[in-house]
């Protein structure tokens, strides 16, 4: 089950080899965002805004201005006026006028936690203490919570010209800024000829990514109109794209430079710091530093969409699913969010439905403007899926696991638009878990078992890479793909294996933005695919450059050089190592190296089936897992370490999504709970081991067989842990999160 | 108002000038340039400021830096014996048990605590011991099993000595 289809046998890939920039991360030597300083650096300070929504009468920097130490002031009218168009950035784009309006307020305040102003400081207690001069008048307006306020006929709006987007016929303003159809066939009229319906609705709440690593910036912007910024996050080039494009300064006059990344889980895909860092340093004339607090980081980055999901599925009596019908609402905050597009393929991805509707609806709210967090809009929709599905299986009597291989989607079904999958090992993941000895485990008092399955669309996107050879054949391969979890070490290992030499002679930098051409951000579960291939390909041009030399060198006839085990093998036995030939540069055109730019489409999607014990205290409504099982397509593991690494981590964040993790907003929309005491992520002692089983069904479209595998682990856990729960107590839960008074409610409830 | 600190630092000497309200991170980041502990939230929440005072495990941002007066203080910076990494950090880079590694420091001088007062310590034991330190990324599974496995690993080189 876990060999490779592919016959091809390996040196490296599969293989463990501690990464490159390993002994950095463990002595405290690796410098993140917070960490850089710059010389004569200035320190900067954000007022934010105490009211949900309010429209700023005034703004009053005077006594701020004046205070002695005090270098720059802004507001937002210091940004340029904005014209309204849309930017590529991370997964989907974004519209520049609300990234740049979520970077500070103009004209209206729309959450807790909004930048109002920013004071840049010889110290940073001065610049607290300018920001205590700042006077602003608000006119305190109504505000929205949640989906159910913002959707009321009387609802105060947020932007008052907003109109549905993809809704015909829509003239009046609204908070629901867009609408999404996916569907196939005619699902109300099959679900008339189902034999079983199920029909309910799911939510769930405002989570954050939780990355440990505060937001932090440092920038110059010289008066000759050259800038720098260093600042971690998970695409330099797009933080110089955001910023330039609000800033309105040519691309190449911004030069990025990357630092080590602490977390981000789509959360480090936009700016917030950024253009104001620049601003105050244009205007102070110094480098300045601005780094969030954590009670920042919770009420001024974006949190993934709450969501509310109805859906109703239809099966004949075998178990065969007839028609889905799904209509959900995304809460996306202060801004028009973009995750209904891949909730809805979320729903038509993993099973076959011939009959489907999917309605989706983006709602805004004064709530901090939400955004991707690792597979982004996918894991409540599937835990609806999974919930759905498994109420099904209770009314068929038929065993989870059977109901889902039943109908599990197999290579050349329809995806979500329609296009035939490709080499999809979804029944394979579904086989894995029912043969694996978790499923069958004997279960103790108060604990239940559930399963659940994951479609995750995966993402392929532009990449660069450059691979030079010293004089003694040594490799330095680089990027444009921040290293978020060990990617230095895949793409060594897919250098090293392309070109026939040991791992330790490859190093991997990551360039700034000023250093290589774009690479799209780390993100879709895309690096080690899209970045892989371009490191690839670069070593295949670096091989013939080497074999051309070769050919040269040993005098061979062209064409009876070939490579192998990084030598060039020639006629009658002769050879030459990669050092032999690279050192010998002066002869020929210059120095081996080469550059690949590629834009992959045959990523493939990733598939996930995790299973989840709980056990439920009776007496509180306590819920503790105590065994989980995490089984996915990988396609090829480059590096089984990090690819597990990422298996166990989604897991994690997802356990915590299902049972501890919300926002929880005071009456005055003020966040009740912006710290990591009372936000509650899973710590150690929370969890059991988690048992990884990697299923290897490799991607034709890469040369190694890659599939993404960074953002499926997080899309079964929330209904994994639901439907145990659900069984632990023989009630269906349907509303995350699985806090202890729910679950305790549940049980005071039962008949 | 400045105060004046001496301190031992990672096995040297050391002295620095720091306000009232500075924070003993504070003094160790801005004041030492000592960056390996980070600040993740500020509120002794999250571990990542984890260093040992005196031999006693804290979060150096719940630590007012004038508390360190003739205080001995080790920091993920002082873990490695020179060139020679600790057995805790070794199996950390073996065992895959790091991914974005800002929360690395603060795991690796909170589990080297445990097993220089704990030196067999079951599943159970590391999971609560490391309850104070967040990691968002791994899911503590290659945590435990790296604490786990640098403990086997000094146990037998004790008693092989």
């Amino acid at each position: 089950m876990n060999a490779p289809e592919s016959t091809k046998t390996f040196k490296l890939v599969g293989t463990r080899p501690v990464r490159p920039d390993g002994i950095d991360k463990v002595t405290g030597r690796a410098i993140y965002g917070p960490d850089f300083v710059a010389s004569g650096m200035l320190h900067g300070a954000i007022l934010r805004s105490p009211h949900a929504h309010a429209r700023i009468v005034g703004i009053d920097t005077s006594k701020a201005a004046s205070l002695p130490g005090v270098k720059a002031v802004i507001t937002g009218a210091d940004f340029p006026e904005q014209k309204i168009g849309e930017v590529a950035g991370g997964e989907v784009s974004s519209s520049l006028t609300d990234v740049a309006r979520n970077c500070m307020a103009h004209g209206k305040v729309l959450y807790v936690g909004h930048a109002v102003a920013a004071v840049a400081a010889t110290s940073l207690e001065v610049a607290q203490a300018a920001l205590a001069l700042i006077v602003v008048e608000y006119d305190v307006l109504p505000h929205v919570i949640t989906i159910a306020e913002a959707l009321a006929a009387d609802a105060p709006l947020l932007h008052e010209g907003m109109i549905t987007k993809g809704l015909d016929g829509a003239t009046k303003p609204s908070n629901l800024s867009a609408g999404f159809t996916l569907a196939r066939g005619d699902a109300a009229a099959a679900m008339v000829d189902a034999e079983v319906v199920v029909s309910s609705r799911f939510t769930t709440s405002l989570v954050h990514q939780g990355y440990l690593e505060p937001h932090a910036c440092v920038a110059t912007w010289n008066a000759d109109g050259q800038a720098q910024m260093w600042c971690s996050s998970q695409g330099h080039y797009e933080m110089r794209g955001f910023t330039a494009g609000i800033l309105q300064m040519p691309v190449s006059d911004l030069r990025v430079y990357p630092l080590e990344i602490g977390g981000g889980f789509g959360g480090k895909t936009t700016v917030y710091l950024e253009p104001v860092t620049m601003l105050l340093s244009k205007q102070s004339g110094r480098p300045v530093r601005l780094a969030m607090n954590r009670q920042e980081v919770f009420t001024a980055t974006n949190p993934a969409a709450a969501s509310h999901i109805d859906i109703t599925l239809g099966a004949r009596a075998d178990g065969t699913f007839v028609a889905m019908q799904m209509e959900f609402w995304n809460q996306s905050g202060a801004f028009a969010g973009n995750t209904i597009y891949s909730s809805a393929a979320t729903a038509m991805g993993a099973y076959r439905v011939a009959d489907a509707h999917v309605q989706g609806w983006d709602v805004v709210t004064n709530t901090p403007k939400c955004g991707s967090y690792r597979a982004p809009g996918a894991p409540p929709i599937a835990m609806a899926l999974e919930g759905a599905i498994d109420e099904l299986a209770l009314k068929l009597g038929m065993d989870a696991i059977d109901l889902r291989i039943k109908n599990a989607v197999r290579p050349g079904d329809p995806g979500p638009m329609g296009i035939p999958h490709g080499k999809i090992g979804y029944v394979e993941c579904l086989e894995a878990a029912k043969a694996h000895p978790h499923w069958t485990a004997p279960l103790g008092p108060n604990q239940g078992r559930g399963v659940a399955g994951a479609f995750w669309g995966n993402y392929g996107g532009p990449s660069t890479a450059s691979v030079a050879l010293g004089a003694d054949g040594t490799v330095m391969v680089t990027t444009g793909s921040p290293d978020i979890g060990g990617s230095r070490a895949s793409m060594a290992i897919m250098a090293a294996e392309t070109l026939g030499v040991a791992y330790d002679t490859v190093r991997v930098a990551i360039a700034d933005t000023g250093s290589l051409g774009y690479s799209m951000l780390t993100g879709g579960s895309r690096v080690t695919f899209a970045t892989g291939k371009a490191v690839i390909g670069a070593c295949r041009k670096v091989i013939d450059t080497l074999l051309e030399r070769a050919t040269v060198l040993l005098g061979a006839e062209p064409g009876t050089v070939t490579w192998a085990d990084g030598v060039a093998h020639g006629p009658n036995g002769a050879s030459l190592s990669i050092g032999a030939i690279a050192g010998k540069f002066h002869q020929f055109s210059g120095p081996v190296s080469a550059e690949e730019s590629v834009n992959p489409a045959d990523f493939l999607p990733g598939f996930a089936v995790h299973i989840c014990d709980t056990e439920i205290d009776p007496e509180t409504g306590h819920v503790s897992v105590t065994r989980y099982t995490a089984i996915q397509d990988v396609g090829t593991a480059i590096h089984p370490d990090y690819v597990e690494g990422q298996m166990q981590g989604g897991a994690a964040q997802g356990i915590g999504w299902a049972l501890n993790e919300a926002y929880v907003f005071d009456a005055q929309g003020r966040m009740d709970n912006s710290g990591f005491l009372d936000y509650r992520m899973p710590v150690c002692s929370d969890l059991p081991m988690i048992d990884t089983v990697m299923i290897e069904v490799p991607n034709p479209g890469h040369p190694y067989g890659v599939k993404g595998v960074g953002e499926p682990p997080i899309v079964p856990p929330l209904g994994a842990v639901a439907n145990a729960v659900s069984n632990a107590i023989g009630v269906r839960m349907r509303d995350l999160p699985l806090s202890p008074e729910r679950i305790w409610s549940a049980l005071m409830a039962k008949p | 108002m400045s105060i004046a600190v001496s301190t031992k630092v990672n096995g040297d000497p050391c002295e620095f000038l720091c306000q009232t309200s500075d924070s003993l991170l504070d003094a160790l980041r801005d004041k030492l340039n000592l960056t390996g502990s980070k600040e993740g939230c500020g509120s002794g929440d999250c571990g990542a400021c984890t260093v040992m005072l005196d031999g006693k495990m804290v979060c150096s941002c719940l630590v007012l830096a004038a508390e360190a007066e003739g205080k001995t203080i080790t920091t993920i910076e002082g873990v490695a014996d020179g060139s020679e990494l600790h057995p805790v950090q070794r199996h950390f880079l073996e065992l895959g048990a790091l991914q974005c590694g800002f929360c690395t420091p603060g795991f690796i001088v909170a589990a080297k605590a445990l097993l220089d007062v704990n030196p067999d310590p079951t599943e159970s034991e590391i999971r609560f011991w490391l309850a104070g330190n967040l990691c968002r990324c791994t899911g503590y599974d290659k945590i435990v099993r790296a604490v786990s496995a640098a403990a086997a690993e000094m146990r037998q080189a004790r008693s092989a000595a």
